[in-house]
């Protein structure tokens, strides 16, 4: 059995294969929803409102983008939240000490990057601790390191350019949209073009075949790392700029969100399988129910409820299809 | 390897001797009967959160969902003694333990039968659940003046001179210790976490195992959700949100592998312990509140840190040893 598979799975182009992806079926569901939600609310089915809508949840999608890489690698980054926190801390204290805005947005990345390299650093150094251990310590310590600086206080005033970033439009289409489609792409592009994509896949399946190859893994994890850091800054930029004021305990809670999405957009937690474009459209699926049903009063909470179904519904389905109802947990 | 286990243990309780020393130094009422009861009783629901989760990271799973869990069982409970005030504090535990193991079969269920990730299983049913607890109370608060005074004396009552919940946690403790090492599922849970194919093919029956522990994991929660609504007298939609990862930085911090099949329950004791100290001392010495997470991630990150660095020297010299 799984050595037919393995032989199967030669490059050439298969119609079958081509269709029974797991993007066509998030593309379905992607449709199923827009047509749920467009008979549910009769305000759903406008330009301007899922333009709007867009820019709600956008924010915290900056970080599906790296955080497909890290679990394509077999890792996992639960840090990322705070240094989100840490970097929005630290970019709206120095701009309140006197720090020009842009240098104090280019601080914030830096602060996001110095974030996940020590992360990537530490992982790689003790190869023995999982990520998940790591990052776990790594996200008390960069959420505290945000309350040392800004205790319980609230820090804004940022100059009205800054809005921008989150309220803009270029023409009729929200900036932040744009920038998310711009990196999205840049993101498919280095995942599934380059010689680095190759490596994070080749990572991912099995990092001894690949260190013996040749492969740098570790630079190629500490650098994936670095990239899911910047990220989460970039993530604090936007947020920062719709929120118009920052506190040590912004975006508690994103790192599950964003795992969930990655997850439903078929990037295995195993590693060494999913495609950047799966999560890009769990992004707006789980964006635009969001907003759907958000049109006809249903509750935060009843979404949390449909969220998970959907979540474990989602990986149920093919465990069913491709192995039958019995192998599964391999590597477990 | 034994060696290097009873070190860990030695090292940490060496340190929290240190720890213990050097606070009663800075403030000479750390030390006092009153205070150390109340660091007990601070730390009594994460320690029995801990045990269970221990069991869960043994299987090399991950249970995400405990703080969801537990805020609804603690939701339910606190909606069923505002209702019937006249209904006895065991029965609201019961309650609570109840629904808690519900929701740890269904995790359970989802992980060992259908074979969905723990990581995944127990994410979608951390939404589920919390998504519940906000539904079956409205989004409202029970607040303190609905409960009855038998509900939140639970917490505040002592059974033979020591406070309820610490006397609860000890008695989990003492069967699960036994449980976890002189009973043979308890042996199995290891079996299982080492080394999974191999335990089935000696026969264990795996499924069994891994839906036992969720489930019991499950019940804890829901057992800590009760003493926690007691204990805080008020019972929130987002009651415990987050505190997973802090049961299980009490489980690594204790020196259980997340990678599954190593850890025990000492261990897990001290684990708990220290982070118990360290959330009731810090403000007794005068640490700012808002340095407090910043330093408790740094002592985790170091234990972990240093246990990763003697493990490798001691393979290092087991495997020098060899070639001689």
């Amino acid at each position: 059995m799984e050595t037919k598979r393995i032989v199967s799975n030669k490059k050439e182009f298969n119609l079958k294969k081509f269709f029974f992806q797991w993007e066509w079926m998030l593309v379905a569901v992607f449709i199923i929803i827009n047509i749920i939600n467009t008979n549910l609310s009769p305000y759903y089915l406008s330009f301007g409102g899922i333009m709007d809508a867009t820019m709600t949840f956008l924010d915290k999608a900056f970080m599906v983008l790296p955080m497909v890489l890290i679990i394509i690698l077999g890792d996992i980054d639960i840090s990322i939240a705070s240094t989100t926190a840490l970097s929005s801390v630290i970019m709206a204290v120095a701009y309140n000490m006197g720090l020009p805005m842009p240098l104090a947005v280019l601080l914030a990345l830096t602060v996001g990057a110095v974030c996940g390299m020590t992360n990537g650093i530490l992982i790689v150094k003790f190869k023995e601790l999982p990520a998940m251990i790591v990052t776990l310590s790594t996200m008390i310590i960069y959420r505290g390191i945000a309350y040392i600086i800004l205790e319980d206080q609230a820090a804004g005033k940022f100059p009205s350019w800054y809005s921008y970033l989150g309220w803009g439009y270029v023409g009729k289409i929200p900036f932040m949209l744009i920038a998310f489609i711009l990196i999205a792409v840049l993101f498919g592009l280095l995942l599934h073009k380059t010689t680095f994509g190759r490596s994070v896949y080749g990572m991912g399946n099995n990092i001894t075949a690949c260190r013996y190859s040749g492969i740098k893994t570790d630079h190629i994890k500490v650098a994936v790392f670095t990239l899911m850091g910047i990220m989460a800054s970039v993530t604090a930029l936007f947020l920062t700029s719709r929120t118009g004021s920052t506190r040590p305990n912004v975006a508690i809670g994103y790192e599950m969100d964003v795992i969930a999405m990655v997850v439903l957009g078929g990037i295995s937690t195993l590693g060494g399988r999913g495609k950047m474009l799966g999560a890009v459209i769990s992004v707006f699926i789980i964006g635009l129910l969001r907003y759907g049903l958000g049109l006809i009063n249903v509750p935060a909470q009843a979404l949390m409820i449909i969220i998970g179904i959907i979540l474990i519904v989602a990986v149920t389905i093919p465990n069913i299809n491709l192995n039958g109802f019995k192998k599964k947990r391999l590597a477990a | 390897m034994r060696n290097i286990s009873k070190f860990r243990e030695a090292g940490l309780l060496v340190f929290i001797v240190i720890l213990c020393i050097f606070l009663q130094l800075k403030n000479p009422s750390f030390l006092t009967l009153e205070n150390i009861n109340d660091l007990l009783t601070n730390t009594a629901i994460l320690s029995i959160l801990a045990v269970g989760m221990m069991m869960v990271l043994l299987t090399a799973g991950i249970d995400l969902s405990i703080g969801s869990t537990l805020a609804l069982s603690g939701m339910t409970a606190a909606l069923v003694v505002s209702n019937n005030p006249d209904i006895s504090p065991i029965a609201a535990i019961l309650i609570g333990i109840a629904v808690g193991t519900v929701c740890g079969l269904v995790v359970g269920f989802l992980v060992s039968i259908v074979g969905i990730f723990p990581i995944i299983a127990s994410l979608g049913m951390m939404n589920v659940y919390r998504g519940l607890t906000f539904m079956s109370s409205g989004g409202k608060w029970v607040s303190a003046h609905q409960m009855p005074e038998s509900f939140k004396k639970i917490a505040t009552s002592s059974i033979l001179g020591i406070n309820t919940l610490i006397f609860i946690a000890i008695v989990i403790y003492i069967i699960f210790y036994y449980f976890i090492n002189y009973t043979r599922t308890g042996r199995q849970i290891y079996a299982v976490g080492s080394n999974i194919n191999s335990a089935k093919i000696s026969g264990i029956n795996t499924k069994k195992t891994l839906l036992l522990v969720y489930t019991l994991m499950g019940s804890l929660a829901g057992l800590a959700g009760v003493l926690w609504v007691s204990k805080f007298a008020s019972a929130q939609g987002d009651t415990a949100t987050g505190y997973e990862l802090n049961v299980i930085a009490a489980c690594v911090l204790g020196g259980v592998s997340v990678a599954g099949g190593y850890g025990k329950v000492s261990g897990l004791l001290v684990g708990a312990l220290l982070l118990g100290i360290l959330n009731n001392a810090l403000p007794l010495i005068n640490v700012s509140p808002f340095w407090q997470s910043a330093i408790q991630g740094a002592i985790i990150l170091v234990a972990i840190l240093m246990n990763a660095y003697i493990k490798r020297r001691a393979t290092k010299e087991n495997l020098m040893r060899r070639k001689i």
